[in-house]
């Protein structure tokens, strides 16, 4: 009788986060040879949402610009944007003018904010050979007719991908496209599920490049790096310290560091977060086999969606779905964060602030840029707000 | 152009004056301050009136909508910019900035804040409790602002989410298939507009008056042409960053109303005046020049004498566009046989060209600095507005490269005083007229005019 070979966990866990974490800061677009199986090219989209689906069923790579972090050296950038624009749009702007966003089939931005939408204009300007749009999702999700609108959105960029990648796309290819992301989706709601229940088993930061590294590598790589991860999660013993469980909003955006969320991973267990929710943004699965997969995706964006600040809806008013955070997650306090110069962001932090001075919830104030790197003072901040939390519950 | 008084702004029986009333002379400027006065005393009283009062934007207003069920628009904006000209804007912004608002957002949102927390006479009156605001996508902070009012008052804010364009080079036409998508989305969002219009005022919509607010605007529009055209002239009549800005004003304020259609007959008549005469905004125009962005309202007048002591007119700014509603050609009028649909199909379009003119500037900036004959470009960053600003040094580098246009980029702010540096600002504008003069810019006035022929409301 053979001995039964217990699976290192810990091990397979380490080599996943381990690939998760050098995908997430590769910010080069590999080139037609270095393109995995399957995809012609490779397709830039800014945050918030971008429907992968489409990008994914044209042989194209869903690529999820996000900035530069907080090793990119700005040389072209400055002269080209205001000191006053947040550092995702600058970094951007500097990753497509210094030539690395340069292999990229196209780029895709959204009307989530002015900033954002300007980025289409210097793309064209800068990079004419690329295809340059703005996919205009709509700020009003509440008149009959969005789901109409938002499916001829999805629509004319379908064909366009299709010119540029010199095919038609299929119903049927796009229809086995959401049957994938739905899903990846389904694992990240099950991650997340475990960060609810059992937070000492997956910190925000190791949940976060578990997220993140879907920005970038194939859905087929992710899903089977998730499926993976899972049970190895799960299996993972981790004593529950004595922290506070807090949420962490703020990062639908420009994404804070790691060395940020480790920070606050030190002192708190994180339940809940919006960062990269573009990547979770369905509550449910697209619908799978109906007659017309597009009208699927736009009728999802409508109707089965999350929320971030940049996206007015009047049935996710921004206090109501924070507070459903907190309370979804037992969540004793919230992080409400902003990048720097984010307009939307930092309006949004106030009044959120206000929500919770209304409601009792303690609440710690941070701002951050992706390009920080230094973390000591931040440190500071939040274990003073993690044993005054631990203070008062106790 | 017709003297019917079909209807006056609500709260008011005055009538315009007639047409053939006995000539006196025009000033906009203090024909605008009266009319600004009015204004505000109408809206200091329309809740003891129990008058509906809504809160709107100078993009993407629905005005037409909103007039045709007597509501009373706040133009936040306006009012902010008042405390900006008036020089107390620092005081509001100190008071919102205390009570938690970042240092880095717009300052017109924290004026208002600053106002509102305060709770007392706003710049020139009281401003009514908003039953309602209108916001739209083409600036991203009008949806944070009314999110603000929306916490606040606890009332509804609707957003009207207009489709701009998508890309470079991007053509529509009207009636192609992409214009008739959208206007399609935005005539199903005034649809749910008015339903939301009659709960709140009890009202039926009534069809017809939406056509005659429609006629007015159309009127207004002709005119309003007719007046940015004759700029073309050479010298220019007016001052695109001063005069230019009582004429939005007036183009947003009155829009839709017999004293707004009066207003911009009477300028009309009299900047074609100007320009028979010959007469000029600055006593010898040597440069002419677009002006990108919008002005610093703390140093309005200072900011135009630096450039009118060069000789300098600002003779168009894409600011008189955007900010007055984007109808800037005259086929953006309203088919009155068809309102709703018409004012789909008309929103769409001038939306369009109001978003164009910022995420897509070179494009339609090229064509500007031809049409006005201008011999350099001048771009206001303004700390507080990404919507005018975060794509501008980007633009300013094309059109200097690759147009080989002059051009010019200074930084301040819409009203916060801290950001006017005054010195610094003068020796930038000073040494951009040197280098002008250096390439033989001076004394222009031979051989540049273009001629504007108008056509008639
Ligand atoms: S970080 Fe904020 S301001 Fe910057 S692009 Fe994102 S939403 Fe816009």
């Amino acid at each position: 009788m053979s001995a039964q070979i217990v699976p290192d966990y810990e091990a397979q866990l380490n080599a996943i986060l381990d690939r998760c974490h050098s995908a997430s800061l590769d910010a080069r677009i590999p080139d037609a040879g270095e393109l995995p199986e399957g995809y012609t090219g490779t397709l830039g989209n800014f945050p918030v949402y971008f429907p992968d689906e489409i990008a994914h069923a044209a042989g194209l790579l869903p690529v999820n610009i996000l900035g530069g972090g907080n090793k990119l050296e700005m040389k072209h950038a400055d002269a080209r944007m205001g000191s006053f624009v947040c550092s995702i749009c600058r970094s951007t702007t500097e990753l497509g003018l210094n030539g690395t966003l340069a292999g990229l089939t196209g780029f895709v931005t959204h009307p989530i904010c002015d900033a954002a939408k300007h980025l289409a204009g210097i793309w064209s300007r800068n990079l004419p050979d690329q295809m340059a749009e703005i996919l205009y999702l709509p700020q009003n999700p509440n008149s009959p007719g969005a789901a109409r609108y938002v499916a001829a959105e999805y629509q004319r960029l379908r064909a366009e991908l299709a010119r540029k990648v010199g095919h038609p796309i299929s119903d049927a290819a796009i229809r086995s496209s959401i049957r994938l992301y739905n899903k990846k989706r389904r694992l990240m709601r099950e991650l997340y599920q475990i960060r609810r229940d059992e937070p000492w088993k997956l910190s925000c930061s190791e949940s976060y490049l578990l997220v993140r590294a879907g920005t970038r590598i194939p859905c087929e790589e992710h899903v089977e790096l998730l499926e993976q991860a899972l049970p190895a999660i799960r299996q993972r013993h981790v004593a529950a310290q004595d922290k506070p469980r807090v949420i962490f909003v703020g990062g639908f955006c420009e994404q804070p560091p790691l060395e940020m969320l480790e920070t606050i991973d030190d002192a708190c267990f994180v339940v809940d977060d919006d960062l990269l929710i573009g990547q979770r943004w369905f509550t449910e699965d697209v619908p799978e086999d109906v007659g017309d997969p597009v009208w699927a995706l736009a009728e999802s964006y409508i109707e089965r969606s999350h929320a971030s600040p940049v996206q007015h809806d009047e049935r996710k008013p921004k206090g109501d779905y924070l507070m459903a955070m907190l309370r979804d997650g037992k969540a004793d306090a919230a992080i409400l964060t902003a990048a720097k110069f984010c307009e939307p962001g930092l309006d949004e932090q106030l009044f959120w602030s206000k929500d919770l001075d209304a409601a009792g919830v303690q609440y710690l104030v941070l701002e951050f840029e992706e390009k920080m790197t230094s973390f000591e003072q931040m440190a500071m901040q939040v274990e003073t707000f993690a044993e005054s939390l631990l203070f008062a519950l106790a | 152009m017709t003297t019917a008084i079909a209807e006056a702004v609500p709260g008011t029986s005055r009538s315009a004056p007639a047409a053939k009333e006995i000539w006196t002379p025009f000033n906009a400027h203090s024909e605008g301050q009266r009319l600004f006065k009015e204004w505000y005393a109408r809206l200091e009283t329309a809740n003891e009136r129990h008058e509906p009062v809504a809160n709107v934007f100078v993009m993407g207003n629905a005005i037409e909508i909103l007039r045709s069920f007597d509501f009373h628009m706040v133009f936040p904006e306006i009012n902010s910019l008042q405390t900006g000209v008036r020089k107390t804007s620092a005081e509001f912004i100190r008071i919102s900035e205390d009570y938690g608002m970042s240092p880095d957002v717009c300052s017109y949102v924290k004026a208002d804040v600053g106002m509102m927390l305060k709770e007392e006479k706003e710049p020139l009156g009281k401003m009514p409790k908003p039953d309602l605001s209108v916001s739209s996508n083409m600036c991203g902070t009008f949806i944070k602002w009314a999110e603000i009012w929306e916490r606040r008052y606890k009332m509804p804010s609707f957003v009207l989410d207009l489709p701009g364009q998508r890309s470079s080079s991007w053509v529509v036409r009207p009636g192609d298939a992409q214009h008739s998508a959208d206007s399609r989305w935005v005539e199903d969002q005034f649809k749910d507009l008015i339903a939301k219009c009659e709960k709140i005022t009890g009202k039926r919509f009534d069809i017809d008056r939406l056509a005659e607010v429609q006629g007015r605007v159309n009127q207004m529009v002709i005119h309003w042409n007719n007046v940015m055209e004759l700029n073309r002239t050479c010298p220019a009549p007016y001052n695109a960053m001063l005069d230019g800005l009582t004429y939005i004003g007036i183009m947003n304020v009155y829009r839709g109303t017999v004293e707004g259609v009066e207003f911009m007959r009477r300028l009309e008549e009299d900047v074609r005046a100007k320009v028979a005469r010959g007469e000029g905004r600055v006593p010898e125009e040597r440069f002419r020049l677009l002006f990108s962005g919008t002005p610093c309202y703390v140093s309005m007048r200072r900011l135009v004498e630096l450039f009118e002591t060069w000789g300098g007119v600002f003779a168009y700014s894409d600011y008189l566009t955007f900010a007055a509603g984007g109808m800037d050609a005259a086929e953006l009028l309203y088919d009155t046989s068809r309102p709703l649909e018409s004012l789909a199909e008309v929103t769409a379009l001038a939306a369009q060209r109001g978003l164009s003119n910022q995420f897509f500037a070179h494009e339609r900036m090229e064509k500007q600095i031809k049409d006005y004959g201008v011999d350099g470009v001048v771009f206001h960053g303004i700390k507080s507005c990404r919507f005018v600003s975060a794509g501008m040094a980007d633009t300013r580098d094309y059109i200097s490269k690759r147009l080989d246009i002059p051009t010019l980029y200074i930084e301040s702010d819409l009203i916060d005083p801290r950001y006017w540096s005054d010195a610094q600002i003068k020796n930038r504008v000073d040494a951009f007229f040197e280098a002008l003069q250096q390439r033989g810019g001076a004394g222009p006035l031979k051989g540049k005019a273009t001629h504007a022929q108008g056509r008639t409301a």
